[in-house]
């Protein structure tokens, strides 16, 4: 034990603070949760923790709405989650009351970013273990936007991103395969098959929401999800087929010749 | 001198409030709508002190979705209209009460039933079928009470709401520049011209 990871506010010599990289470190072993832009929609995934059999499904979803029109997914500490979803609604609400107008998006991050950072340089507390992911349409626009804070505090912007577990696979999937202009049919497509890139098990296992300018969240339903998963795994299916037929005719000759 | 009526009937809740924004003896507006929507199926009709009503309604309004977003539940008329006494019985002994007054008109969407509530700044709280808040309420109840029946259909309120506008004008020394008339039913909040 090296001491500086004991006061949170107190910096290694090598100018880190421990405890809030300990916090990224929770994030890293929590659920996947990932967010991505279409042309006008925005869809954000969230892998669902395996449930024991004997517990009840409980209704806390991992994709909270801080107003109408904004949604928040995490990855981290449940707990530590709700109380930060919790400042934002009450936020959210405040900033409608005082200024008359819903929130916009980036001023609800910064928000959510300032407390994270607060508990990073206050005495007696610790960081928030969690990442999370902001998204949503400003009132009367129709720019999606995508914001992911950190535990330190960090808040960017971004086309498409993954948070939690298996983050960095599934962002390297969707740095592949996103691109500018998706439909809203694509951009739930590859949603999903990003976050079948890192869940064990497809289906019950993945919460979706879906939301265009001016209208409701829409949370899909699971049997939706299930087909969407089908597809993509007969298309797979198809893809590994047609491989193989393709190269099993040079193949043939490449056998012999090591033979 | 505002007015705000509301009558309940089979299936709905028919509103009109006056559309007069008035100072001492000066109308400062025609088109004033004293009405604030809570949630989709609960709408809150205000009257009473000029900037303690807007203020308290938005207030309501802002708790009622911070709890809807918070627990993931639509509040019912009856608990919006609990939760708005409870503030105005805190606000009554507080050093500077909110003075307004309030008719709560809601549609349960459970039951499939509408619900109408009289409040007022000492914080009463009555479940009616009809109510009238204001001078008006002296020439209105009795129209209403002549009127109403339980299974009234839209298009009979309408027509009890007007018999009340005529009262108004005929009897009243004050012009309200006119109401603006809701209705609140299973399909949400709308205005409708009467």
């Amino acid at each position: 034990m090296s001491g500086y990871d004991r006061a949170l506010s107190v910096f290694s010599p090598d100018g880190r603070l421990l405890q809030v990289e300990y916090g990224q470190e929770a994030v890293r072993r929590g659920t996947t949760a990932i967010a991505l832009r279409g042309n006008e929609c925005i869809v954000i995934g969230v892998e669902r923790k395996n449930v024991p059999k004997l517990q009840n499904v409980s209704n806390f979803q991992k994709i909270a709405m801080v107003d109408n029109h904004v949604c928040l997914a995490f990855a981290g500490l449940n707990a530590d989650a709700r109380i930060l979803i919790d400042k934002a609604r009450v936020e959210a609400q405040n900033h409608k009351l005082n200024l008359a107008d819903p929130v916009s998006i980036e001023y609800l991050t910064r928000y959510v970013a300032g407390v994270q950072q607060k508990y990073t340089q206050s005495g007696g507390v610790r960081p928030f273990g969690v990442s999370t992911l902001i998204a949503g349409f400003d009132v009367g626009d129709n720019t999606p936007r995508v914001y992911q804070t950190e535990p330190a505090g960090i808040y960017n912007a971004w086309k498409a991103t993954a948070i939690g577990r298996a983050s960095k696979a599934a962002r390297e999937y969707l740095e592949k395969n996103w691109k500018e202009g998706l439909s809203r049919d694509e951009t739930i497509h590859l949603a999903v098959s990003s976050l079948l890139e890192v869940v064990q098990t497809a289906s019950g296992n993945i919460e979706l929401a879906i939301m265009d300018p001016g209208k409701d969240v829409e949370f899909l339903h699971s049997d939706k999800i299930d087909t969407i998963v089908k597809e993509i795994q007969d298309e797979k299916e198809a893809e590994a087929a047609r491989k193989k037929s393709g190269r099993s005719a040079p193949g043939v000759s490449t056998t012999s010749t090591i033979q | 001198m505002e007015s705000l009526l509301a009558v309940q009937g089979q299936d709905f809740v028919l509103t009109a409030s006056s559309s007069s924004a008035v100072r001492g003896i000066t109308v400062l507006k025609p088109d004033d709508d004293k009405s604030q929507i809570l949630n989709s199926h609960n709408l809150m009709l205000y009257c009473g002190e000029a900037g303690d009503t807007t203020n308290f309604a938005e207030y309501i309004a802002a708790n009622i979705s911070l709890y809807t977003l918070r627990h993931n539940l639509n509040l019912s008329p009856e608990a919006t209209a609990s939760f708005t006494r409870k503030q105005l019985a805190t606000s009554l002994r507080s050093r500077k009460p909110y003075q307004v007054n309030i008719l709560l008109a809601g549609y349960e969407t459970n039951l499939g039933k509408p619900e109408l509530f009289w409040l007022d700044y000492l914080a009463t709280c009555v479940r009616v079928p009809y109510a009238c808040q204001g001078y008006s309420s002296f020439y209105c109840l009795s129209i209403f009470d002549r009127y109403y029946k339980p299974d009234l259909t839209i298009d009979e309120a309408v027509r009890i709401m007007k018999l009340c506008f005529d009262e108004l004008k005929k009897r009243m020394p004050i012009d309200f520049k006119g109401f603006i008339c809701k209705v609140v039913d299973k399909d949400g909040i709308r205005e409708i011209n009467i």
